[in-house]
């Protein structure tokens, strides 16, 4: 059930070395490069004053921070300009990475070893797999070999959406009681759950959105969401994604804004204790406000941006706390402190992993056909 | 070879994701004796790819002649290595551990051992055995440098063949010295402590 055609096959040489982006795209891409080269400014700026108008520590972290997103940036950009499976590739690797500061921080036994080999080199590459695979299949010659297996036609959405929620949760606690060791059975067999289902299953629905075919409403008409000087089908979705990491990375920046001009109440001091409410509405207002100044870049209407942006903003502070949380809970800082010289991924991408389900989700239950 | 023995450790540190940090202690190509914790099969391979480069090719780690001579491919990598392996089994007389170290080494390489002797089971460091203090007693030029191995064995415990890519972290603390006339048992103790101190670091 297509409404959009697939396209011709692409032509080998020439014009596809590198993906095509639309327009919108590009726009957007252009924002992300000026707002990143507007903060590169400040800091050079707040650099030169003098330590005592500003916070030497607070410039320095931002620096590091500005340097992730300008490696975050590269690393989204040359995806898409390298094609959607490039892209999930990349995100598969990113998320192999959290999982593995993830675990290093929790404490393991030794009967979780097998557990764990297969979640790293098991249900991660798979669920990758799974979203690489997509919709594919779909347009799929029933005679051919798909045919044959039985799987032309199908939509992988169907198994990347549960795949670690079912087989993966059922997979995990069966293997640690084979392996026969009973302390504290619960809480290891959760905790490897937890990780496969932050870092692997949630970040994976990021890549996810490449892959998903949209309407929007025009005249109380559902239209097929396309950009009329796009030809092929594949990257049309690209600036959803880029829509999506951008706003989350803003609803970041202004709850931490928001938390220093206004913030009095502290949600939970003993696990973020420069977190608090003030920010938390500051954040999703303001985040909306720039969901409603990018609607251009999405099948929402404006009234449909600014809600998805400040769920966003709710669901990216959610991340935050429950990473936080976890961290209080282990006693380490933040992760990439956790072994000494390693940039935290898991930092750089806690809001990311909790809001990229959600907005999945909630755009394919009103977009999709 | 050479290709080969960066490729192999490459992968080890990709695998161990180690981190390694020099505390009071440079990296040199003078002759030294690396002594770190043993805790899982990785560990001579990993600790052996965490040196820079040239260090590298002129250290040696010591290694059980009967886990390292069993099949093909771990002979292979003992040999693209440059282990020294010891028959823990058949000690003769003239051919003590340290014995063959030492003729091994010449006036050009260094060493990686493993005191403990086998691997610690449980998360407590065990007794170091004597053959470091010989060592230090036969060769007191040698700069005898602990090491500690954090998290390597959730890489790879003990009786698993397959690795889980956690992230280790390596220490590589200050030089220590056999010095005049200090018992064996002193010794020794003082060796292991020098480990144990960079834990808490």
């Amino acid at each position: 059930m297509h409404l959009l055609a697939k396209p011709a096959a692409a032509p080998l040489l020439g014009q596809t070395v590198f993906n095509q982006l639309d327009t919108p795209t590009m726009v957007l891409l252009g924002v992300v490069l000026l707002m990143l080269a507007g903060a590169y400014g400040a800091v050079l700026i707040l650099r030169r004053q003098p330590e005592t108008t500003v916070n030497a520590a607070v410039v320095r972290t931002f620096s590091y921070r500005l340097r992730a997103w300008w490696l975050m940036t590269a690393i989204l950009v040359s995806g898409l300009f390298l094609g959607r499976i490039a892209t999930v590739v990349l995100f598969g690797l990113v998320s192999f990475w959290a999982l593995r500061e993830f675990i290093t921080m929790t404490p393991t036994r030794r009967g979780d070893h097998r557990a764990l080999f297969w979640a790293f080199f098991l249900f991660t590459p798979f669920q990758y797999f799974l979203v690489a695979v997509g919709s594919e299949l779909v347009g799929a010659d029933r005679d051919g070999l798909y045919g044959r297996l039985g799987l032309a036609g199908k939509d992988f959405y169907g198994f990347y959406s549960i795949m670690i929620p079912v087989y993966a949760s059922l997979v995990i606690p069966a293997q640690i009681a084979i392996s026969g060791d009973h302390k504290r059975f619960l809480e290891r067999a959760a905790k490897i759950q937890a990780g496969l289902l932050i870092c692997v299953y949630s970040l994976s629905y990021a890549p996810a959105l490449l892959d998903m075919e949209l309407v929007q409403w025009q005249d109380g008409e559902m239209v097929p969401w396309t950009d009329p000087g796009q030809k092929g089908e594949e990257n049309h979705n690209a600036k959803l994604l880029v829509y999506f990491v951008l706003l989350v990375q803003i609803a970041d920046v202004m709850h931490y804004i928001w938390d220093r001009l206004l913030g009095r109440h502290v949600i939970a001091p003993d696990i973020n204790a420069s977190k608090t409410w003030e920010g938390l509405v500051g954040s999703v207002l303001t985040t909306a406000l720039f969901g409603l100044v990018f609607t251009w870049a999405t099948p929402f209407t404006l009234a449909g941006s600014a809600a998805m942006s400040a769920t966003i903003a709710v669901m990216g502070a959610a991340g935050g706390m429950t990473m936080s949380a976890i961290k209080r809970d282990r006693g380490v800082r933040d992760y990439g402190t956790l072994v000494q010289g390693h940039a935290g991924v898991l930092d750089r991408i806690d809001s990311l992993c909790f809001a990229a389900p959600v907005f999945f989700h909630i755009t394919r239950f009103y977009l999709h056909p | 070879m050479n290709l080969t023995r960066s490729a192999l450790a490459l992968l080890a540190k990709l695998f161990s994701g180690a981190t390694v940090r020099w505390l009071d202690c440079q990296p040199d190509t003078c002759q030294r004796v690396y002594f770190a914790n043993h805790t899982s099969h990785l560990d001579a391979l990993v600790l052996w790819s965490s040196l820079p480069k040239e260090i590298r090719d002129l250290t040696r780690p010591v290694a059980a002649r009967d886990y390292w001579e069993r099949g093909a491919v771990r002979r292979y990598i003992a040999r693209l290595f440059n282990v020294i392996l010891i028959d823990r089994k058949k000690i003769k007389v003239h051919e003590s551990p340290p014995d063959v170290m030492i003729r091994e080494i010449g006036h050009k390489y260094s060493l990686i051992v493993f005191p403990e002797g086998a691997r610690n089971v449980e998360d407590e460091m065990g007794e170091f055995k004597s053959g470091l203090y010989y060592l230090g007693k036969k060769r007191p030029d040698l700069e005898l440098v602990p090491v500690y191995i954090d998290n390597l064995n959730r890489v790879l415990p003990r009786g698993e063949i397959l690795p889980v890519p956690l992230l280790s972290c390596i220490t590589i603390g200050p030089p220590i010295w056999l010095e005049a006339g200090e018992p064996k048992a002193e010794f020794l103790r003082r060796a292991r402590e020098a480990v144990l101190r960079l834990k808490e670091i």
